[in-house]
């Protein structure tokens, strides 16, 4: 229970990240002219206008993600048809590809035709099933239903050959890559409805009649089998069903039963390292202490310390220091914050140019907002949002981007090398690309980075990292810092503590009638004062640039925040979510980190690092065909 | 292992009453109520999980003290918790701990104090009273015969989750009669559970759960009522599909399925409703998997066989359902080889489970195979499954006994079975060995199997005609039950149909024409009609006819006559018609009828009958009568149409009914020819 606060805000915003369409989506969005239904992979259905087909391709769309929902199918599509380039001659297509008919001579077992699904199975859907309808049995019924791998020959029926199995409906056998098949179940004839149902967990595969479980009918399958037909006298047609409509058998009664079989697996094996030692910091004890230091929950983890007979590794009074300037930052007090971590530590900012950067750019960002210091006693008020941390003696930061950077690499962008969790900084920065949950449309948000993209950024990352000339090698070394110590920017700080100290009679004369969201909290004043304020940080900009070179990150930053000021309303326009109170955590969460590098802690704790690499894990398991990790989700433990 | 555990402990007890024991009752009867507590408090943590502390202190007399203390008014409410929680505590040893304890009268003692108003204190009594119900020893009457307990179990059902698990598990376990069942249903048992299916505790669910499966076993009236109850805006039956997900816990899978099938065979539910055929069936089904445990797959293949019994298209699904006749095969492998040596825990758990599965699986097989053909061909090419029958005819285990004769009896209904396999494996023999000596149930079943082993077609006939049988069959047409009169009689028509003059006479010899006439005045129709159908079989071919008319004639006539006048069925009478017609048929026999002025009046009226079939066989008569070719028909035909049979006869050539029309001309044209 201890843990369950920070984590259930981290998974709010983890879900509502998986919202916004896929990336290689654009295509088709643009297609479909404002339909922003998020299904890429329908484009070639969509354009055809006929909206009944449409609504049945959504339904199609909706059921496939409900059944298998760790399936990614930018990186492995679902069966949805037949496919008319992967069959032999004598099949016949239509009805939109799911309707398979003979139309050979059908004379011999010579004449058996098969077709396969566009895609294989993938094995991230655990538990695979689709059904085919027997429409006619045609002249003798020899219809054949089952599996075949890529490349097995069409010009017969499923189950005669290597890698290829299927239930046959004339005498009810099943054929295991064999011409002769061994009793298995009823026969089928028109009107029946035969399913057929792949574990790609323990690699066995059933099939059903009528919604009646049938019982084992092969095991030991290989991976990224495709759903395959075969017919092989006239007047034999039938209908696949690969989710577009309810299914007769209750696949989902099935997929419940492993779901839980599954997770009490892993339960037991997580009895197992409760009783380990304490001295791994992934021991379970230690992830939870050092995640609530991390935080700066500090009675919390004092007692959880007691309790557990830790130690603490940071001296208490640093997580008060650390808290005192999360609470800063998220309040929107930037200048304060700034300030602050400054005087607590003083070589900080002065190391981290491109974090002071980024910190002031929030500052720039919360004046235009009217929740900064220097504006907010210049007239302003506080603008509404700020309520979402209200002032509480001891607000609890919201930690939802460290986790965010650690888990979202692992969902949207499938790319290899990029280890998440450890560099946190590196997804901050794309953070002002990533789309976001608010009621923006898709369209004008940039789109998440492809795998390309991310591999620029992570090459990059590592040469910069190589470039240093501290020795350390360690991976966590933040990107930006480049290891150019950067000017101090102390001239852009003049005068704030005494801003600070009119706070208090600014806020006295606020007016409760004026209306909410002004720019600069209204005052004319704390306009100029922002305005000011902006060309201060454009010159550190171009400061910056020079000692370290071109940042694309800071740039577009930059780019960003001063687009606010490009609209007569900010909050609703497309940069608005800039202004979103929320945009605060991932500001905090680099600059907390980076505080505890100094400190020689972990700017990731441990805790937000294993669940990365779980979520990794998954991703991994999903490529190399384990099919469990359809039912492994860490979002189901994040609750 | 009851015996080995007694013995030792009665030896300590009396060899060493030991001081301690003897110090914890002494305190009970301290005058002083606080050290009389702490005596209380004290034996509760020294009996805790202590058997042999247990038997010592019941033997000691503190039962009666402690009952005493709890029922006195003047003992702390504290005190009187403690007692029951101590009494509670005895109750978890040994059976024998319970039987002392419901001999000190424990039971009214402790529903008594369920009047009390502290929660505590009757949960105390209520977890007390539960573990005393549960044991078999436990006559259940007691809970019932006080007629104001029940109304006030059900009052506390409402006062705290503990007595909700505790009462429901008394209820379940108690109601184990149809009398049971009507006085939980009229004191509103349904209403008050049902609302517990929903509760937060997993335990009260499940017993909730078994109520319901008690409550609604072989009960219509129940089960009508519980289709139509609503739990939380949803009807019940949905609920129980709900607990039969297979992510729910197999306990609650089992138990949701037994309540829907009984509720089914209660006729509640159709058969064909898509929760008892696409739910429960399939439900059932995994439950006889190997992945279940022993005990899952025993009651899992039990209740689908009670489920499916009358209905072959469930018989028909759930014979292609996840290769379940092969499924059940795995039943005969216990203990298995490799238990014997790997595990002897394990081999002792398989051993103790092996009769139960092995009839668990024959009775399955039997309601599989009850009805379709192909089925019960499926179960015969079963891996060894006739020598398993085989052998299972014999074991020691009444209950397999039973069970793999009902299986038997089940296959022995196919044509094909009993001409190919029935007679490979010459399952008659053991057949006929269970036959001599067997309780009434198993007597029932083999009789009944051997009554369709007797049919003609079956090549087991012959040797089971050797084998002294008809003597086995004469006696069980004297047994008290109808059933045995029934199979018994039965299986002689059989044996008569079509059979040599020597197996008949044989027959009438051993069964005694004594006998045959008290059968035909049995009180049982089923008896009357088959033991016509063996007159009837008796009386076929003309040597065979007069024979025995010749010998038993006035007999027969007299039975006929009985039988038509009296009150019967028109099958049973038309059935003796036809036995009538079949003596017109003899030679010497037809005299006997030519001769009985009454008997022809008889047969005239029912050629005027308003039902067809008497009108047929009466006809049929006649015409045997009055056949041309024979010596005398001349005389018999003159007779009766002095008698105005002509004119019926005529008049029946004009019926409607096609079949009565042609007889009747047939008939009249022995009069023109």
């Amino acid at each position: 229970s201890l843990l369950s606060a920070p984590i259930r805000a981290a998974h709010h915003v983890l879900t509502t990240n998986k919202r916004p369409p896929p990336a290689p989506a654009a295509k088709a969005s643009t297609a479909m002219s404002g339909q922003s239904s998020g299904c890429g992979f329908l484009t070639s259905v969509v354009v055809h206008g006929d909206s009944a087909l449409s609504e049945q391709e959504k339904e199609l769309g909706r059921r496939l993600r409900r059944l298998y929902p760790a399936v990614d199918e930018r990186e492995t599509p679902l069966p949805r048809s037949w496919s008319p380039k992967d069959k032999f001659s004598y099949i016949g297509l239509s009805q939109n590809n799911l309707r398979v008919h003979y139309k050979g001579h059908g004379k011999t077992p010579k004449d058996a035709a098969s077709v396969r699904a566009t895609h294989p199975i993938p094995a991230a859907c655990g538990v695979y099933y689709f059904e085919v309808k027997i429409v006619s049995k045609g002249r003798d019924g020899y219809m054949g239903i089952g599996l075949s791998a890529q490349g097995v020959n069409m010009n017969r029926l499923p189950g005669w050959d290597k890698h290829s199995y299927g239930y046959h409906g004339d005498d009810g056998h099943s054929f295991c890559s064999s011409g002769t098949g061994q009793p298995y179940g009823p026969t089928f004839t028109t009107g029946d409805v035969i399913g057929c149902c792949v574990n790609l967990i323990n690699n066995t595969c059933f099939y059903t009649k009528n919604g009646h479980s049938l019982g084992i009918a092969f095991t030991d399958l290989p991976p990224n089998l495709y759903p395959t037909v075969g017919l092989q006298t006239p007047g034999e047609v039938v209908d696949a069903n690969f989710g577009q409509h309810p299914f007769v058998f209750d696949i989902e009664d099935y997929m419940r039963e492993w779901r839980t079989k599954i997770q009490a697996q892993i339960i037991s094996r997580g009895q197992g390292l409760k009783v380990g030692n304490n001295s791994s910091p992934f021991s379970p004890d230690r992830m939870v202490a050092s995640y609530l230091v991390h935080h700066g929950y500090c009675a919390t983890a004092e007692a959880f310390a007691r309790s557990t007979d830790q130690a603490v590794h940071e001296e208490l009074a640093s997580i008060k220091n650390r808290q005192k300037i999360q609470k800063l930052v998220l309040s929107g007090r930037m200048g304060e914050a700034i300030e602050t971590t400054q005087q607590l530590y003083p070589t900080l900012l002065e190391r981290n140019p491109n974090l002071l950067f980024m910190l002031k750019v929030r500052q720039f960002i919360e004046m235009v907002n009217g929740t900064d210091s220097e504006v907010r006693c210049l007239g302003g008020r506080s603008p509404k949002s700020q309520d979402s941390y209200p002032g509480s003696p001891n607000p609890s930061p919201s930690h939802s981007a460290s986790i965010h950077s650690l888990a979202s690499p692992a969902k949207p962008s499938g790319s290899h090398s990029y280890l998440p969790g450890f560099d946190s900084s590196c997804s901050n920065g794309v953070a002002p690309g990533r789309p976001h949950p608010s009621a923006h449309c898709p369209k004008q948000l940039p789109s998440t980075p492809s795998n390309a993209e991310l591999n620029t950024i992570n090459s990059v990352r590592s040469q910069q990292a190589n470039a240093c000339t501290s020795g350390d090698i360690d991976m966590e070394v933040d990107h930006y810092s480049n290891g150019v110590s950067g000017s101090s920017s102390n001239g852009f700080l003049n005068g704030s503590s005494k801003h600070d100290i009119e706070l208090e009679d600014c806020d006295a004369d606020m007016d409760p009638a004026l209306p909410r969201r002004q720019l600069c909290g209204g005052s004319q004043a704390a306009i100029e004062r922002m305005i000011h304020f902006g060309r201060e940080l454009q010159s550190m900009s171009e400061h910056l640039r020079r000692e370290c070179g071109k940042n694309a990150a800071n740039k577009k930053m930059l780019k960003d925040a001063f687009s606010l000021l490009a609209y007569s309303d900010p909050w609703s326009s497309p940069v608005g979510y800039q202004l979103d109170s929320i945009q605060r955590e991932p500001v905090c969460s680099t600059l907390n980190s980076a505080i505890l590098e100094t400190h020689n802690l972990p700017k990731q704790p441990p805790l937000a690092l294993a669940v990365g690499q779980a979520s990794q894990c998954l991703s991994v398991m999903a490529r190399s065909g384990i099919g469990s990790c359809a039912f492994a989700s860490v979002d189901d433990y994040l609750h | 292992m009851a015996c080995m555990l007694e013995a030792p402990l009665r030896i300590s007890v009396l060899s060493e009453v030991t001081a301690t024991s003897r110090h914890y009752v002494d305190r009970l009867f301290d005058p002083d109520p606080q050290k009389v507590l702490q005596g209380v408090i004290d034996m509760k943590n020294a009996v805790i999980g202590n058997n042999k502390q247990k038997a010592n202190l019941i033997v000691l007399g503190a039962v009666p003290r402690l009952l005493y203390l709890l029922q006195q008014p003047t003992s702390s409410l504290e005190l009187r918790t403690e007692c029951a929680v101590v009494l509670g505590s005895l109750a978890m040893g040994t059976e024998n701990n319970i039987k002392s304890l419901v001999d000190c009268h424990i039971i009214p003692a402790l529903l008594q104090g369920l009047l009390c108003q502290d929660l505590k204190f009757i949960e105390a009594c209520l977890r007390c009273l539960r573990t005393v119900f549960i044991s078999p020893v436990t006559p259940v009457q007691l809970l019932f015969t006080d007629p104001t307990v029940i109304p006030h179990l059900m009052s506390l059902l409402s006062r705290s989750q503990r007595t909700q698990e505790y009462i429901t598990q008394i209820f379940s376990h108690c109601c184990k009669t149809p009398e049971h069942q009507m006085i939980l249903y009229n004191h509103g048992a349904i209403q008050n559970i049902a609302p517990l299916l929903m509760s937060p505790s997993y335990k009260v669910q499940m017993q909730a759960l078994k109520c319901f499966s008690v409550l609604a076993y072989e009960n219509t009236q129940v089960s009508m009522t519980l289709v139509n109850v609503l739990v939380d805006g949803e009807l019940l039956t949905q609920v129980f599909v709900k607990m039969m997900q297979r992510d729910r816990p197999i306990e609650m899978q089992l138990t949701a399925a037994k309540c829907l099938t009984y509720m089914c065979r209660a006729g509640a539910i159709r058969t064909d409703d898509t929760c008892i055929i696409m739910k429960t069936l399939p439900c059932l089904v995994r439950m006889c998997s190997k992945e279940r445990l022993l005990e899952e797959r025993v009651e899992g293949a039990e209740t689908l066989a009670y489920l499916m019994e009358p209905d072959v298209e469930l018989q028909r699904i759930a014979s292609i359902t996840d290769h379940l006749v092969a499924m059940l095969a795995d039943y005969f492998k216990y203990p298995s080889s490799v238990s014997a040596i790997a595990d002897i825990k394990r081999l002792d758990h398989d051993l103790k489970h092996a009769h139960e599965l092995r009839q668990a699986a024959f009775k399955l097989y039997a309601s599989l195979g009850a009805n379709d053909e192909d089925i019960r061909k499926k179960i015969t090419e079963t891996e060894n499954m006739m020598d398993r029958i085989v052998s299972g005819l014999s074991e020691s285990s009444i209950k397999v006994r039973l069970a793999a004769v009902r299986c038997l009896h089940s296959l022995s209904r196919s044509v094909q079975q009993l001409r190919t396999s029935f007679h490979d494996h010459a399952v008659w023999k053991p057949l006929m060995k269970l036959l001599q000596n067997a309780p009434d149930e198993v007597l029932v079943m083999a009789s009944s199997t051997l009554c369709n082993l007797l049919l003609e077609f079956s090549p087991s006939k012959e040797p089971i005609l050797e084998s002294g049988v008809v003597e086995l069959l004469c006696s069980l047409t004297q047994s008290d039950s109808p059933a045995l009169r029934v199979n018994g009689i039965w299986a002689l028509m059989n044996m008569a149909f079509q059979a040599d003059q020597k197996v008949k006479v044989e027959i009438v010899r051993a069964l005694g024409t004594e006998q045959l006439f008290r059968l035909l005045s049995d009180p049982d129709a089923n008896v009357l009609m088959k033991t016509l159908g063996l007159l009837r079989n008796l009386l076929s071919t003309r040597p065979h006819i007069d024979q025995i008319m010749s010998s038993h004639g006035k007999q027969i006539m007299q039975a006929v006559t009985l039988i038509l006048e009296g009150e019967h069925g028109i099958e049973v009478k038309e059935q003796t018609l036809c036995i009538l017609g079949n003596i017109a048929d003899g030679h010497t026999a037809k005299e006997l009828i030519m001769t009985n002025d009454d008997m022809l009046q008889k047969i005239k009226s029912y050629m005027g009958h308003s039902n067809v079939k008497l009108q047929l066989a009466a006809t049929f008569c006649v015409s045997n009568l009055i056949w041309n070719e024979e010596d005398g028909s001349q005389e018999r035909q003159d007779k009766l149409r002095e008698m105005g049979f002509v004119d019926i006869l005529h008049k029946l050539t004009q019926a409607s009914d096609p079949n009565l029309c042609d007889r009747a001309k047939t008939a009249m044209q022995q009069y023109l020819a």
